[in-house]
């Protein structure tokens, strides 16, 4: 690890200060992602604003049907909470099938959405829910937040305050995890309000997806043998040593029809 | 009474509370006074030339103390690593061995090659230096497969190895094997990949050199398996140290599974250094670099046939294996392949006739050497899947097929075409033991309830047999070893009575705390806390050659019972004295020593007193003092053997194997500690099933680059990857040579388990008509092997 500045801010505004000020500062959450990757050199930031002293990025709570869960709430919190479990429970079972109890018990869900790695598992609940996104200075669609490999919407001083979401009627999320790290190698999140079918796709591509020809096919159907014809096109697909195009496009059709039959 | 810590007691792991309670001394728990860093520069290249070094600006890094190439190695007439085990080939030239640096010299020749050694303050000091070193790499092409390496236009990484080639060996008859196969009914034939593996002890290596000037007294602090054969390597072939000059330390050492067997170059370099800069020097590796400089296991590639008679009789076994050595000779390399690997190709059948012949090949890849099994799971793994194949093939069942081919208990000792005699096992016994506990005859219906779920299930089985308890020293010296393959033991008692046992056996893992004073409670029927364990310090053990292959009780347990011979004979004399009694009247039971037909008798405890305080004592006759030393050289390997039974279950759709159920019935000789062998099985059979389902080495074929570098691409097994294991062993065939009946365990798991696995997944395929499929059955894998045949269907 390369040496930097640390800071413990406890308001937001303090913590969006701090960064806009830092020559190469980078908050840090559950430190899950970001630390390994300074440990092992592959990256330098001047400075670390650690936001796990403010208070206003904690918690979970009900607005008026819409479920608000703070930037810092780890990934542990969401999978044992019984208002989340409740409202969605597919949300708290993403957050459970996030890696392993160690990683649930630090990590968060502002730092694994701002992170955006392509085989993380909250972008699919994200995208799949429409949940909104609210930052220190505006409100943001999941799928507009979510732009490419390892990118957001974020300004490099901006954070992620809380994430809305609204609660479906009905919701599952299916994911195939790397034998190895246990990211998605495949991750589908479906989600069914009232006549619309929202499908989210992770870990398939290069970022999350909607796959808007099952979302069609289940909105006429809403079951696992409407998916059977559906293709999907692998060429813009992630390939590695564990999952080719070809295999993770098969299994996107899987991970879906059993996100669908358990909706039955 | 029986001892209640005796042989046979379930004694609970007397090493467990300093473990789990953190309060283990690993080597990088060590630290000396003044000690600094070392940090190793390693090659971002697979293979390339090195034009230039500049440490310039590297030197004047804040905490640098100094930096050090090949170049200050050479000038300084330190050796290369060396080899231990002479390979002759077929033509009768000796293998090549061209030089092992332990820093680069002039060129590199795989991914994490050492190439320079910053020693700093701090150990970011030392990091943050090495990356201030430039050096001028001329990049080479690469060559990481075996195969590509024997290819006439393949790059060559020695000169001194033409074509790659260290040497082309064979061991068998030829004449009689293709005799056999002229007379066949089937013949069957497989080509197998034994995958490579990354060993992965949760230890990193690490050492500490010192140097003492006032002596001018090395100690080397080293995560070793064997520190006496480190110090006779390290001192005498690299640095020139003479024995009583060097003391090497390996405290507690958190697994080996082999990989830390070897000597390598961080502990030359550390040594070395710490004269030169004058203080303590300490190196820990990353997890990234144990990924790249601990030696790796397996990665044969393979050509099988298998001749039968008619009524599936095996007549004759041909194999043709090309084994990856890697980019250089590590210390024992050359013997796995060989004469760990060939020598087993019987296995536990009766197969007339057996040639087998093995290239072995150098590679821009980390070197490869023992990694548990060791060549005995390369072996069971080719044999197993033969014998599944000709099942099929010739419609036997898979299960009646070995029976008519295991050799039977009443032909031992049984001499093998492979240069092993077998002395003592009753493999049918295994068979029977172990095929109720998986119900085989349920296997239908769970099969049938398994369809219904959607899901393939399989059954496999495995026989196995094992040379363990590494071996006559003539024998093996005669193959080409070029040390000694014995071990030693010291059983010292104190004037009241308590024991220290030093063993040259080293417990990395494999319990000698509990299972060795089990051995000298019983013996002398004293309480198992009043025995003390020393092991892996060259300044306390008078000698030992370590821990591999099984070795430590069948080799290290005989040195003990030998040295408690020792101290029971003198014992016998002094009792005598003490009693007036003829010694030839002086009878010993648990640790009693009676005057026969009296109650006159004495404890050792008593004994040990006049010993050491000798005041009434045969000082005309006998030393005082109770404190014996043995070595013990076996007659023979042990072999230890059994059967392990595998049941997966696969999902078709998404190619997912689950192992649902696993059977072992062993036979390791005598069990001093049931509990201590059923863990070692467990984590064997958890490596088995590793290696079957989810673990394997990649390299990028173009770079040369390691893809499976680290935990996100490198696939470990994990608790919720195997089920609860079924275990069971006999006692029935106790090893015929060494005097507690001892076989060995620690690789059994292993070498049966993915035999056993891999079998099970093709037949849970089987209906697809897919016959063989390579090593990890991955979920791509299988289900890529589906798609294929229903495509072709
Ligand atoms: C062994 C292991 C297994 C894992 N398995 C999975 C898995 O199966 N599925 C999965 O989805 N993930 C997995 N992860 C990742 C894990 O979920 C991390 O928690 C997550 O990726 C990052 O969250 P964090 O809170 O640790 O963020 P950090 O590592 O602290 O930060 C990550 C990035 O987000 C930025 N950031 C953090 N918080 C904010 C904020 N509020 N506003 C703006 N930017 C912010 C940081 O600056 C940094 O760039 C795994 C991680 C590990 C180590």
């Amino acid at each position: 690890m390369y040496d930097f500045d640390y800071h413990r801010p406890t308001t937001i505004a303090d913590a969006v200060a701090l960064l806009a000020q830092a020559e190469d500062g980078r908050p840090l959450a559950g430190g899950q992602s970001l630390i390994p990757t300074l440990k092992q050199r592959l990256a330098k930031r001047s400075d670390l604003v650690d936001l796990s002293a403010i208070t206003e990025l904690r918690g979970i709570r009900d607005d008026g049907g819409t479920l608000v869960i703070g930037a810092m709430t780890r990934h542990a919190e969401v999978a044992a909470s019984d208002l989340v479990r409740s409202a969605i429970p597919a949300l708290a079972a993403t957050a459970e099938s996030v890696g392993d109890a160690q990683v649930r018990n630090l990590g968060t869900l502002g730092g694994s959405i701002a992170n955006n790695d392509p085989s993380a598992d909250y972008p699919a609940a994200l995208v799949g829910l429409g949940a909104t996104i609210v930052t220190d200075r505006r409100s943001i669609a999941a799928e507009d937040f979510f732009t490419g490999l390892f990118e957001t919407a974020l300004a490099a001083d901006e954070l992620v305050v809380s994430v809305r979401f609204p609660r479906p009627d009905r919701a599952a999320y299916q994911k195939f995890p790397n034998p190895a790290s246990r990211y998605a190698v495949v991750g589908v999140f479906v989600a069914k309000t009232g006549n619309a079918v929202r499908v989210a796709v992770t870990g398939a591509g290069a970022v999350v997806f909607r796959h808007s020809a099952m979302e069609a096919a289940l909105t006429n159907s809403f079951t696992p043998a409407a998916l059977e014809p559906i293709e999907t096109p692998a060429d813009d697909f992630n390939g590695d040593i564990h999952a080719s195009q070809d295999y993770r496009a098969h299994l996107v059709k899987v991970m879906a029809k059993r996100a669908v039959a358990a909706l039955q | 009474m029986a001892h209640p810590d005796g042989i046979g007691a379930r004694v609970r792991r007397r090493e467990d509370l300093r473990f789990l309670t953190g309060r283990g001394t690993y080597t990088d728990d060590i630290n000396r006074p003044g000690q600094v860093h070392a940090w190793i520069l390693r090659s971002p290249y697979a293979h390339a030339r090195i034009t230039a070094i500049d440490t310039t600006a590297a030197a004047a890094a804040p905490g640098v103390l100094a930096i050090f190439t090949g170049a200050d190695l050479a000038a300084d007439k330190v050796n290369g690593l060396p080899c231990g085990w002479l390979i002759h080939s077929k033509d009768g030239s000796p293998m090549k061995e061209p030089p092992h640096p332990a820093l680069a010299q002039g060129k590199v020749r795989h991914v994490g090659d050492q190439v320079a050694v910053v020693i700093a303050e701090t150990r970011s000091q030392a990091r943050d230096a090495a990356e201030l070193i430039t050096v001028d790499y001329d990049d080479l092409p690469a060559v990481v497969s075996s195969v590509a390496a024997l290819k006439p236009d393949a790059p060559l990484l020695h000169d001194e190895a033409p074509g790659n080639l260290c040497y082309d060996w064979h061991l068998g008859d030829l004449a009689a094997t293709e005799a056999a196969f002229a007379h066949a009914a089937h013949v069957v034939t497989l080509d197998v990949v034994n995958n490579r593996l990354v060993p992965n002890a949760m230890e990193p290596r690490a050492a500490i050199g010192e140097y003492d000037r006032t002596g001018g007294d090395y100690t080397l602090y080293t995560t070793s398996q064997n520190p006496h054969v480190i110090r006779l390597l390290m001192g005498a072939f690299v640095l020139g140290i003479p024995e009583h000059k060097l003391r090497v330390v390996a405290p507690d050492v958190g697994g080996g599974f082999g990989s830390k067997i070897y000597h390598y170059a961080e502990e030359a370099i550390v040594t070395w250094a710490a004269k030169k800069v004058g203080r303590p020097i300490k190196w820990t590796a990353e997890r990234s670099e144990s990924f790249l400089s601990d030696a790796h296991g397996r990665d044969h590639v393979t050509h099988a046939e298998l001749a039968l008679d008619a009524n599936g009789k095996f007549l004759g076994l041909k194999v043709s294996t090309v084994a990856n050595l890697g980019a250089y000779l590590s210390t024992f390399s050359t013997s796995i392949p060989t004469y760990l690997y060939a020598t087993l190709l019987a296995g536990q059948y009766t197969t007339p006739a057996i040639y087998a012949e093995v290239k072995a090949v150098f590679t821009n890849t980390v070197p490869v050497d023992a990694y548990r099994g060791a060549g005995r799971p390369e072996a069971c793994y080719l044999i197993e899947r033969l014998v599944d194949v000709a099942a099929r093939e010739i419609g036997i069942d898979k299960v009646e097929l070995r029976r008519r081919n295991l050799i039977p208990a009443s032909a031992m000792p049984y001499q093998t075409p492979v240069a092993l005699q077998y002395d003592s096992g009753d493999y049918v016994r295994n068979l029977d033991l172990a095929l109720p506990l998986i119900d085989y005859a349920g296997f239908p219906a769970r099969k049938a309830e398994a369809a219904a779920r959607g899901k393939l299930r399989g059954i496999g089985f495995a026989t196995y047999i094992e040379a363990c308890g590494i071996a006559p020293s003539n024998v093996a010296g005669a193959l080409g070893a070029r040390a000694g393959l014995y071990e030693s033991a010291e059983v010292r008692f104190h004037p009241t009575g308590s024991v220290t046992l030093f063993t040259g056996s080293h417990s990395h893992g494999q319990s000698h705390e509990t299972t060795f004073a089990q051995l000298v409670a019983e013996r002398f029927g004293i309480p198992i806390d009043n025995v003390e364990i020393v092991h892996g310090d060259t300044a306390k053990v008078p000698f030992g050659m370590g821990t591999y292959g099984s070795r430590s009780l069948a080799v290290g347990g005989s040195a003990i019972v030998k040295a408690m011979d020792k101290v029971e004979a003198k014992a016998k004399k002094i009792a005598a004295h003490m009693l007036e009694a003829a010694a030839s009247d002086i009878e010993v039971k648990e640790g009693k020593f009676t005057v026969a037909g009296t109650d006159k008798s004495l404890s050792i405890a008593e004994i040990a007193l006049s010993a050491y305080v000798p005041h009434n004592f045969p000082l005309d006759e006998l030393e005082p003092g109770l404190d014996e030393q043995a070595f013990y050289d076996p007659k023979n390997f042990t072999f230890p053997n059994g059967c392990h039974i595998c049941e997966v279950e696969i999902d078709p759709d998404t190619g997912v194997t689950k192992v649902v159920n696993f059977v072992a019935a062993d036979d390791f000789g005598r069990v001093i500690n049931p509990m201590v062998v059923e863990g070692q099985v467990h984590g064997g059979i958890v490596q088995g099933i590793g290696q079957a389902l989810h673990e394997n080495c990649v390299y990028d074929p173009e770079s040369g680059q390691l893809i499976t570098g680290s935990y996100m691409d490198y696939c470990m097994p994990r608790a919720d990857d195997v089920p609860s294991f079924t275990l069971a062993y006999h006692e029935e065939a106790p090893c015929t040579h060494n005097p507690l009946g001892v076989k060995g365990c620690g690789e059994a798991g292993t070498i049966g388990g993915s035999a056993a696995v891999m079998n099970a997944v093709v037949d849970a395929l089987a209906e697809f008509g897919i016959t063989h499929l390579d090593m990890p059955a991955s979920p791509e894998r299988v289900w890529q092997a589906i798609r294929a045949q229903r495509k072709a269907a």
